[in-house]
């Protein structure tokens, strides 16, 4: 008996006090238990809640909201990421400056020969690199371009949300048309306008907000539609001149489509007045050539073959590319495999338990595990260095088409400086419009050759090939005007 | 004390029953999008060459009864544990041994075909794998 009760000194019963530690232990296995499972429930009932309503409807929003901070009480997962538009954001070749404070470099910077292509034009004066979406509005009014030089109402088409006002004056213009011509009606009015007149109306209809969520979705069913006059009219010419009549994008495209669509309402080639009401000239078809033969075939009111401006050293009438994103991408391999701008642009990412595209609408080399590795199963940085490979190629070959340029620039200059007729000068100064064309093409489209590499190079190849043949015929043309005084004088003297 | 043991008996089972615990007995693709976090995954199989004739557990667990309850045994506790901590690497990847056990279910039906291109190679560092290239027959995400 003693021997199974050793301690003899002790004033509480041996054998009660295990048990009371025992009692104390399991209460509190069972408390932790307890607690740690009501942890794991509650854990459990939240994420279930995650997995149900994707959004809910607390304000109505309607084809007149401009405002995306209303739609953001709707829809603040997609709102959020369209104000980071805001942030900036870099690459090797593109990119904004490095605070949100500060302006984006100019283009010349890196290519200098910018400024000589565009010699008489305003984009000599001021052309930066771009920044996000949120800036649209605020860097049109502080470039030089709109403060030092005359622009027409038409640039708001894409660097604000103003089909309401669109609609609103077409409205008051024509009341009985049916809608689809008011708006047209109300784009042609406020296209003709002044641009600080343009700004001022659309400050005063209180829709002055850089592109918004009522640009491209739907206010009742949320889905994409395209809203811009400009790309309703040019899809329907290209659809046209495919054989399909009467194309409306709205009523005809696949999802898929409309989620390049709604991008092509801006991202194009386009001319923005204010000569002519704006119009993307893609009658012939999208590439380069055959928007240059949109172009060559087409007449101003006056008559007079279309042109942007006469280039300030040569005289030449030249044409001046936009930002051709969209028939650029439509000429690449991504595009021909259907992947949408949205894909890579906007790539869907999870958010709790919902799906949702990403809406801070950037460079797909910052978001390269969604926007690329969701097809191409490699590591980041091969993804990385195969596309900064295509870059440097395509950004050599665009540097060699920009001294070609400015070759030919010289050359033409010496060959008027020596006396060369306009007349002389004709076919030179044809050559001069074609290099040039493509050379712009190229160079504002905004991808550093990624949308399609081939395409852009063998257009650099042309641009070059015309460079230089415009310089050989002007250098030779300078070189008779040389001989020809020599001669004179000579003639007379016999 | 037996209430106390009581409770938590009552409130585990509750637990269990609420979180569809039941439903990780069966092989039911459901159940593996039970957490919201599969449901791309389980959308997209729907729609996927696949669906007919496989579903997660034949791709994702090894056909033979042991190694796979150790397989469902293992990934059932990382899977927990991820979803209710949320410390997982987004996007998800496949660990190497999961890996490892897919392109064995590959080759459980095709092995035949493809003896030729494979054969003593899967367990390779270097291994071609099937899904490196057709790596939608199954799912998306």
């Amino acid at each position: 008996m003693t021997a199974e009760n050793p301690s003899t000194d002790g004033k509480t019963p041996p054998s009660r006090r295990p048990k009371i530690v025992l009692l104390v232990a399991i209460i509190g296995i069972v408390a932790v238990s307890t607690a740690v499972l009501a942890g794991l429930l509650v854990n459990i009932f939240q994420r279930k809640q995650e997995a149900k309503n994707p959004y809910l409807r607390f304000v109505d929003v309607t084809a007149d909201t401009t405002d995306p901070a209303e739609w953001g009480k709707n829809w603040p997962r997609q709102y959020d990421g369209y104000l980071r538009t805001a942030n900036p954001t870099h690459t090797k070749f593109g990119g904004g400056a490095p605070s949100e404070a500060m302006m984006p470099a100019e283009k010349s910077e890196k290519n200098p020969w910018l400024t000589r292509m565009f010699a008489g034009y305003a984009f000599a004066i001021d052309y930066r690199d771009r920044r996000g979406h949120a800036f649209m509005l605020t860097d049109q009014e502080s470039t030089k371009r709109t403060k030092e030089r005359k622009q027409p109402g038409s640039c708001l088409h894409c660097h604000a949300s103003i089909i309401p006002l669109y609609r609103q004056t077409g409205a008051e213009l024509a009341p009985t048309a049916p809608p689809a011509e008011q708006l047209q009606k109300g784009f042609e009015a406020i296209g003709k306008l002044d641009y600080w007149e343009a700004n001022a109306k659309l400050e005063k209809s209180g829709h002055k907000h850089p592109v918004s969520c009522v640009d491209c979705h739907d206010p009742k069913s949320m889905q994409l539609r395209v809203t811009r006059p400009g790309f309703i009219n040019g899809i329907k010419a290209l659809k046209a001149k495919e054989g399909i009549a009467d194309y409306d994008p709205n009523r005809d495209a696949t999802r898929q489509e409309m989620r390049s669509f709604v991008c092509g309402q801006c991202h194009v080639e386009y001319y923005c007045g204010p000569k002519t009401t704006l119009f993307f000239p893609w009658m012939n078809g999208l590439k380069v050539e055959e928007i240059e033969a949109t172009y060559d075939n087409f007449k101003f009111d006056d008559g007079h073959r279309f042109y942007d401006w006469k280039h300030a050293e040569t005289g030449a009438e030249v044409l001046k590319a936009q930002h051709p994103e969209f028939e650029v991408w439509n000429q690449g391999t991504h595009g021909k495999a259907g992947v949408a701008c949205a894909d890579c642009h906007m790539p869907y990412m999870r958010e709790g338990a919902l799906k949702v595209s990403d809406h801070w609408v950037r460079s797909p080399l910052t978001n390269i595990n969604r926007a690329c590795q969701q097809c191409h199963h490699y590591p980041e940085n091969e993804i990385v260095k195969r596309v900064e490979t295509i870059q440097d190629r395509h950004f050599a070959l665009l540097t060699r088409a920009g001294g070609a340029l400015v070759d030919m620039l010289d050359a033409i200059k010496a060959a008027k400086e020596a006396g060369a007729t306009e007349a002389q000068l004709m076919p030179v100064l044809e050559m001069q419009r074609k290099a040039q064309w493509r050379l712009d093409f190229v160079a504002a489209e905004n991808s550093m050759g990624f949308h399609a590499p081939q395409e852009l190079a063998r257009i650099l190849g042309e641009s070059i090939d015309m460079s230089r043949q415009a310089q050989l015929a002007a250098v030779s043309l300078k070189a008779t005007l040389a001989l020809a005084p020599a001669a004179k004088p000579a003639a007379t003297a016999n | 004390m037996a209430v106390g043991l009581g409770l938590l008996l009552g409130l585990g089972l509750f637990t269990f029953i609420y979180a569809e615990g039941f439903s990780y007995f069966t092989t039911d693709p459901k159940a593996c999008a039970n957490c919201h976090i599969m449901n791309s995954e389980y959308d997209s199989w729907v729609k996927s060459s696949h669906h007919i004739v496989a579903t997660c557990a034949d791709c994702h667990l090894p056909h033979s009864l042991v190694p796979k309850l150790v397989a469902k045994t293992v990934n059932g506790y990382h899977h927990s544990k991820g979803f209710t901590f949320q410390d997982f690497h987004e996007p998800i990847m496949i660990k190497p041994h999961n890996s490892q056990i897919l392109q064995e279910a590959c080759l459980g039906c095709h092995g035949g075909l493809v003896h030729d291109m494979v054969a003593g190679s899967t367990t390779d560092a270097n291994a071609v794998s099937c899904v490196h290239c057709h790596s939608s027959v199954g799912h998306g995400r």
